[in-house]
């Protein structure tokens, strides 16, 4: 393996991450608060196909991103609604969600099938910073909506940890009680972070369709959702850590089309990243390391403010 | 300032009337949801829906499909029910099928050595064994190690699915297939018997009757079933009681697995008659089961009724599918519209709202 080839190994692994760094920032979000969605897939889906819709019918790119969160934000309302208004159970609901969403960006996305998206995000053009050796590349020849996640992902990690409101959030998902008796209302703060992990599950499907791939097909997502879920344990609920996470199976990903042609059947490779989610996961529940990883402690609890 | 003031309360158990009208209302409420979202595409709702009912209850043929694509979801659905009142959240019924098909393929390619009544049989336990397999690992992998069971199920239906598709494209790819990922034809031994005129495999029907009764036997007269209902209501109990929850729990699933496992020896051996790609082996199967015993409440006398209700939906979408040029996903709106509404139903259903005007002090 020469450098070029390393090099844009690398540069495709950070792409490949992006899709689940953004969604994995909503997760965390949404869990430290006390909300598990489960529905991450179905949300993404229906933010792939509507930023398609929208890039297709206006040619404007910015558009579309918006689109595309607005319309996860909506679904993901429903999911809202259902946990924290009716208390309901939270891993059924978001599995609902996964099955609604995944229809229905089917039955909006039927048009669509089989054309190329008229604008789709290019790297960005910064010739001097990219020649740099290696990371050169990798650094400064993504697109736009990249350096939008890694961001986020940064901009999360202090709101959670080094501001009052990340404390109110993280109060929440510990425990909604001493929140309220801080003067918080566990409700609202449970509708905002749900809210919010829907439009970032959106970008990271806009992200799909409109930079990854540019193109819309059904079950695009193809199970990113569930990694993402996996992802949000094995970072231990900090989006830092979801960050290098990310770029971990981002590789994987990029690891298929190296192999491909070694020889190995291409459905083997295909397995890999669920495999290596589910080895992710075994890696991170030995018990020497379960304090570390424990989730927030109201985790997919329902809170009423008169049933204490 | 409101002068009202909502309380909300828990309520008993609720009544069997009062819990079957909220679940019809809630189904209601699905329809109504699916169908706005219809409307919104430009799909007229009312003759979407009048003719998936139409297509799934409303003629013999369409009566004969319903019966037939019941039968995996009523095994699904009662294995599912033993993992979730174990509180163990098996989504991996989906995986467990295929493994089961996997199996009962591995026999029935090699059935040359086994007496010709045999075959069956050992097919059955192959898939029996192959889909309990299946869902033990999820259980050994929360119980010894804490691994969350929703995302290791769902990482196992995507794994044995890329399997099948490796086996069909690979070392079992048929040579009288004219090319297409499917293995050779079964052999008639292996193949299993129709009720005349339609795709209705009878034996895998009875097992699924006999599976669902079973099962409601072992949740309400047996002490294994209490163990699995104090392990999943209270662990903290089940512990004082004496009972090992995770032992429980993974017997439970794989036992549930094993159903799943039977199902899908009764597609391949009773439908397709040889194993191909995975989403033809079970369009959802185990994902819609997953519904199915929401509906039935847990109830695996109830899932026999609300299998075939789901069923109906499947067989009726693709009705729509071709008649309406709709996509394959659409039923997934109804079932996740049908879905949200129920647990959105529990709510009136566990606890009791009054509204009541403020005192004034």
């Amino acid at each position: 393996m020469d450098h070029l080839m390393i090099e844009s190994i690398l540069t495709r692994a950070v792409a490949a991450a992006t899709p689940l760094l953004f969604a994995a920032t909503g997760e965390i979000v949404s869990e430290r608060s006390g909300v598990l969605n489960l529905g991450v897939e179905g949300m993404m889906a229906v933010g792939a196909v509507t930023g398609f819709a929208v890039a297709t019918a206006t040619g404007n790119l910015g558009l579309a991103v918006g689109a595309a969160a607005l319309a996860a934000m909506a679904v993901s309302a429903i999911h809202g609604f259902i946990s924290v208004a009716l208390l309901g159970n939270q891993v059924v609901s978001g599995l609902a969600l996964t099955m609604f969403g995944l229809g229905l960006s089917g039955l909006i996305g039927k048009p669509f099938i089989g054309r190329s998206a008229p604008v789709r995000f290019m790297p960005v053009d910064s010739s001097i910073l990219s020649d740099l050796p290696i990371l050169g590349s990798v650094m400064f020849e993504q697109d736009p909506l990249c350096y939008l996640a890694f961001g986020m992902a940064l901009l999360t990690w202090v709101f959670i940890y080094h501001t009052r409101w990340g404390i109110s959030l993280r109060a929440a998902g510990e425990h909604p009680l001493a929140c309220e008796s801080m003067g918080h209302s566990v409700v609202l703060i449970r509708w905002l972070a749900t809210l919010f992990g829907g439009a970032c599950a959106g970008l990271a499907g806009a992200y799909l369709s409109l930079a990854y791939s540019a193109s819309w097909i059904e079950g695009m997502t193809a199970g990113r959702g569930w990694i993402v879920i996996a992802l949000t344990i094995f970072a231990a609920w900090n989006p830092l850590r979801a960050a290098w996470g990310a770029c971990l199976f981002g590789g994987v990903y990029v690891l298929q089309y190296v192999l491909q042609n070694k020889g190995i059947a291409p459905n083997i490779l295909m397995m890999l990243p669920y495999v290596t989610t589910l080895l992710v996961l075994v890696l991170g529940a030995t018990k020497r390391n379960r304090r570390r990883f424990n989730s927030p402690v109201a985790l997919g609890e329902a809170f009423h403010r008169e049933m204490r | 300032m409101s002068r009202f003031r909502i309380s909300i309360t828990r309520r008993s158990e609720p009544g069997r009337w009062f819990a079957a009208g909220t679940v019809c209302a809630a189904i209601g409420f699905g329809f109504v949801l699916a169908g706005c979202l219809f409307a919104l595409g430009g799909v007229n709702p009312l003759t979407a829906i009048a003719r998936i009912i139409m297509g799934s209850f409303g003629s013999l043929y369409g009566l004969k499909e319903t019966l037939t694509k019941s039968i995996p979801l009523i095994l699904c659905s009662s294995g599912l029910i033993l993992a979730f009142r174990a509180r163990f959240w098996n989504i991996g019924a989906e995986g467990q099928l295929l493994a089961g098909a996997v199996g009962a393929t591995f026999i029935a390619l090699r059935s040359d050595g086994i007496p010709g009544s045999l075959v069956i049989p050992a097919m059955f336990v192959a898939g029996a064994v192959c889909g309990a397999f299946w869902a033990w690992i999820p259980g050994i992998l929360r119980f010894r190690l804490g691994v969350n069971e929703v995302i290791s199920t769902l990482m196992l239906n995507y794994i044995i699915a890329e399997f099948v598709q490796y086996l069909v494209y690979g070392p079992w790819k048929g040579s009288q297939q004219f090319g297409f990922p499917y293995t050779d034809n079964f052999h008639a031994d292996a193949v299993l018997t129709t009720f005349p005129g339609s795709r209705i495999h009878l034996v895998t029907l009875g097992i699924a009757l006999i599976c669902a009764a079973l099962v409601w036997m072992v949740m309400h007269h047996t002490t294994f079933g209490f163990s699995v209902r104090a392990a999943g209501e209270s662990s903290g109990a089940a512990r004082y009681a004496g009972i090992h929850a995770g032992r429980v729990t993974v017997a439970a699933v794989a036992i549930g697995g094993a159903m799943a496992g039977l199902a899908g020896v009764g597609e391949v051996a009773g439908i397709h008659h040889h194993l191909s790609y995975p989403w033809s082996i079970s369009s959802g199967y185990g994902y819609t089961a997953i519904i199915a015993a929401w509906l039935a409440r847990l109830n695996p006398l109830t899932a026999i009724l609300s299998s075939i209700f789901l069923s109906g939906i499947l067989v009726g979408g693709d009705t729509i599918q071709t008649a309406m040029n709709l996509p394959a996903a659409t039923v997934n709106v109804f079932n996740g519209a049908i879905l949200f509404s129920l647990i959105g139903s529990e709510f009136f259903m566990s606890y009791r709202i009054r509204i009541q005007p403020k005192v004034v002090p």
